[in-house]
């Protein structure tokens, strides 16, 4: 924990430089208004919370020499504020020196991260002196009068500890500090802590985004509209109001942001508590502190974690005796690490404990009825593992004060699934227990699905989307059936029920019913299940602002909240929970559907789902459907080359494309390309690549046997899937043979 | 401003005379695009953008149970500040800013029936007419017995 300490002390001595400025600040003012006798009753009560302040906190980092200095100010103070002793010029004169002298030693200690070493014992004689002096008492003093007016104040009621300031700006001061510690304060003008970071109120940071957001929507008008025109100065200017506003944006959503150590700057403490009460030791090693949030979501997180923290110390971390006889080392550790990946942020608690034992975990499961016997003999060890989510479960042998009451990781699961984040557990028997948590960067801003249903545009979050399904008149027709006027659709071999947002909504305008073309399908997932929402219309995906409904509205559960559209009007956001409980496509007992869906599984299992296509002719090749990121057409004119390769730029990136017909010994090699390209996006540890490929036929599902032969070159095997032979592609061999660099610096897989 | 007396916007709802204090409105706009909200109570009639901020519109014909607003008229948008941040109130009109002593006013007659008497705080006696002044507080909130679905389309 050595390092963590460190960066942690540096915090806390950032926490109290800025602080203690502050209240030193305010400790000077107020003594020069009781010297002008212009001191209110509670004069004295702010200058002694400002001394008792910085008092503790020095205390509590270690730093002893502005503890003891301060402590001697701080007798004097509380006499004069108990009216014991009565305030005289001498006094005045000897405080703000005292002041003086602590800012003195902070300064020092922001510029060199020591306390310096200047003598200050004949001042603080002097205080001590001031304290016992009778004579010192019986002079008047022209603010007498007020002192008998001072309450008394429990110096609990200190201020509130200062918000955590976010900002770089107090780190990139304190690495200066650091390289500059031979020198001395007055040699050379550092701007001061106090000088690069303000506190800022939160709700004034809330302003500005909106404010920022609603800059966004002018610009894209401005833009539209400069579209048309052919003013070369006007479409300069709007470039630039482009870039600026998008730079704008970006500032700003920074400066919502906070570092997740400010959350598990407490947990040391937590995991010494737990550990202690449980006779446990246990090393807690914390990285990527700096890795930054928005501030709602450190807020949703919190419980958690720290949940999630004490159970891995209750159940994973064995006690010593324990570890000792399986050849560990005493102390067990605990790692918590965090850092970005993808647009997300990643979350891994890790123990070296006892790892989650899976035969016990389904005899419980059993024993609950969570878990089906025939179920349980099939049913996979990862499978296993995500039992202890549901609802109910509780593995451990005791109930604890710290943990096994059986509410605990479906409510951890629960609390991040809202904030739009997934949970894993991975666990070896003896090894440990990591536990990863994915959440998105900031709620404020999600991406989003926008459709249409009765004239009215809403948007749906995009981690609720599983796929679009478009059913022309005639499939729409046959496609849809209805069991007791439940409609379903057979997706895959799979019944989908599916729910009609403008019969949900009741937007169904009298008589415009009938008049379907064609039918369009969004599949979503909620809780586990998966439902199909029938809408008019699907427009696009879009980054939305979210923003809450007023608390008239707060009581209907199909809307997250509402979001403002390019245009400037606004459009409601779809719970797509809240929406399936409404349409009970979701039951409300939830053991039940948890039970079922863990057997549907185990049988989905069985089957494959294989994206069928050809390339070039006479091949019929198949891949599982798993490693296909995206389907693609792209213009013929739109491949370049780039180092010998073809490639097309795609999303932000270059996509390297593979000519699959060249890499099959068999396959026909097409004389003529078509035009658009059909490629199919293959990734893997978030590199893509594109297969091209000449047609993309059909997605079945399909259980699969395969049958191998001698492997063909770029052919893993073959199969019979809809009565004919088809073969399965060997991608990676394929991919490894165009381009030997993609695997190279692969990362390992934890 | 005198000590004894109130600013007040007024407007005008199916003839009636209504007035809020000053102190509550946060601004007066004319129509606004609004959004629909599904399934949400009656007299809430949309969402208007408001400089970034999402508002609820409320239909105060509809609250105080008075006739529905004859189809074509536009509306004029009262944005009242309340506990849970700026509303808008649908009004027929907008009246002027007046000044009244506090000495021409009267608790609403016990004669005041339904919903109305609930979110009328009082009466002004003015020369020409009577100014009503509304319970903004109260009128925004919907939790009471008025929160009825609206009338679905079957």
């Amino acid at each position: 924990m050595a390092i963590n300490n460190e960066a942690l002390q540096q915090q806390l001595v950032n926490d109290l430089l800025l602080e203690s400025f502050d209240g030193l600040d305010r400790f000077d003012r107020a003594l020069l208004a009781l010297e002008n006798g212009q001191g209110q009753p509670d004069t004295f009560n702010v200058i002694f919370r400002v001394i008792h302040t910085i008092k503790g906190t020095a205390g509590c980092i270690g730093l002893g020499k502005i503890e003891s200095v301060a402590h001697v100010g701080e007798n004097l103070l509380s006499l004069l504020r108990d009216g014991n002793l009565k305030l005289n010029p001498a006094m005045i004169a000897a405080l703000l020196e005292y002041s003086d002298a602590l800012k003195e030693m902070l300064r020092c200690l922001e510029m060199t991260g020591q306390q310096g070493d200047k003598d200050y014992s004949k001042l603080l004689e002097k205080l001590k002196q001031l304290q016992t002096s009778e004579a010192a008492a019986a002079e008047k003093s022209s603010v007498g009068e007020v002192w008998g007016l001072f309450e008394e104040v429990e110096p609990e009621t200190a201020p509130a500890p200062p918000v955590v300031p976010a900002g770089r700006a107090p780190a990139m001061v304190m690495e200066k500090i650091a390289t500059a510690t031979a020198e001395t304060p007055a040699s050379r003008p550092v701007s001061s802590i106090s000088d690069t970071a303000i506190r800022v109120d939160v709700g004034q940071l809330d302003k500005l985004m909106n404010l920022v957001g609603e800059l966004v929507l002018a610009r894209n008008q401005i833009i539209q509209f400069t579209g048309k025109a052919k003013e070369p100065t006007l479409l300069n200017a709007t470039q630039r109001l482009n870039l600026i506003t998008t730079e704008l944006q970006e500032s700003v959503m920074k400066t919502r942001m906070q570092p997740i150590g400010n959350v598990w700057s407490k947990f040391p403490r937590i995991v010494r508590d737990v550990a202690h009460e449980l006779g446990k030791r246990v090393k807690l090693v914390m990285e990527g502190q700096e890795t930054e949030l928005d501030r709602t979501i450190i807020e949703a997180i919190k419980d958690p974690l720290t949940h999630v923290i004490r159970n891995a110390i209750d159940h994973g971390i064995e006690p010593p005796a324990m570890r000792a006889a399986a050849g560990k080392p005493d102390e067990g550790m605990l790692i918590l690490r965090a850092f970005h990946e993808g647009g997300q942020v990643n979350i891994e608690i890790m123990d070296d404990g006892q790892g989650i034992n899976v035969a016990r975990v389904k005899q419980k499961a059993l024993e609950k009825s969570l878990l089906a016997p025939d179920q349980a003999a099939v049913i996979s060890d990862r499978d296993v593992l995500n039992l202890v989510f549901l609802p109910g479960f509780s593995t451990a042998e005791k109930v604890t004060n710290v943990s096994g009451r059986g509410v605990g990781m479906d409510v951890v699961k629960t609390n991040i699934e809202k904030i739009g984040g997934s949970v894993d557990l991975f666990s070896e028997t003896g090894q440990g227990t990591t536990l990863k948590i994915k959440i998105p960067l900031t709620l404020a801003i999600i991406p989003a699905l926008i459709v249409t249903s009765g004239g009215e545009r809403f948007a749906i979050p995009q981690v609720n989307l599983l796929e679009l399904v478009r059913l022309e008149s005639e499939q729409a027709r046959k496609g849809i059936e209805v069991l007791y006027g439940a409609p379903v659709y057979r997706l895959r071999g799979q019944l989908l029920p599916l729910v009609y947002l403008n019969r949900e909504l009741k937007l169904l305008l009298p008589g415009a019913e009938t008049s379907s073309s064609a039918v369009q399908i969004v599949v979503l997932q909620a809780d586990g299940r998966q439902f199909g929402m029938v809408v008019d219309e699907i427009n696009d995906t879009e980054e939305i602002v979210v923003k809450p409904l007023g608390k008239q509205l707060k009581g209907i559960s199909c809307f997250a909240g509402a979001t403002i559209m390019g245009d400037g009007r606004v459009a409601l956001i779809l719970d797509v929970l809240g929406l399936a409980q409404e349409a009970k496509v979701i039951s409300e007992t939830r053991d039940r559907t948890l039970t079922d869906k863990a057997g549907e599984q185990t049988r989905a299992d069985e089957r494959q789902t294989l994206l069928l296509f050809d390339a070039g002719e006479n091949s019929r090749l198949a891949i599982p459907l798993s490693t296909v990121a995206r389907l693609e057409e792209f213009p013929l004119k739109s491949i370049e080359r780039a180092g010998g390769q073809e490639v097309v730029q795609y999303r932000g990136q270059i996509l390297p494309l593979i000519q699959v017909s060249q890499f099959l010994p068999l396959a026909a090699p097409e004389t003529t390309r078509p035009d658009p390209v059909q490629v199919v996006v293959y990734s893997e540890s978030g590199r893509s690549v594109g297969l091209v490929v000449s047609q993309i036929n059909d997605i079945v599902q399909e259980i699969l046997t395969v049958r191998r032969e001698a492997p063909r070159q770029g052919i893993s095997g073959s199969a019979v899937i809809q009565d004919k032979v088809t073969d399965l592609l060997d991608v990676p061999g394929i991919i490894r043979a165009a381009d030997p660099d993609f695997y190279r610096d692969r990362k390992e897989p934890l | 401003m005198s000590q004894n007396s109130k600013q007040y916007c007024t407007f005008f709802l199916n003839g009636l005379f209504f007035g809020v204090e000053v102190l509550n409105i946060q601004e007066v706009l004319r129509y606004q695009q609004m959004t629909r909200v599904p399934l949400a109570p009656a007299t809430v009639q949309g969402l208007i953008n408001l400089r970034g901020q999402i508002v609820t519109a409320i239909d105060l014909r509809h609250r105080l149970e008075l006739p529905a607003r004859a189809s074509g008229v536009l509306p004029m948008n009262v944005v009242v500040r309340s506990e849970d941040g700026a509303i808008s109130l649908l009004v027929d009109e907008i009246g002027d800013v007046v000044e009244i002593e506090d000495d021409v006013f009267e608790s609403p007659p016990e004669t005041l029936r339904g919903v109305a008497r609930d979110l009328i705080k009082g009466v002004y006696k003015l020369k020409e007419r009577l100014l009503l002044v509304l319970d903004t507080e109260r009128t925004v909130n919907l939790s009471g017995a008025t929160l009825l679905p609206s009338e679905s389309h079957n």
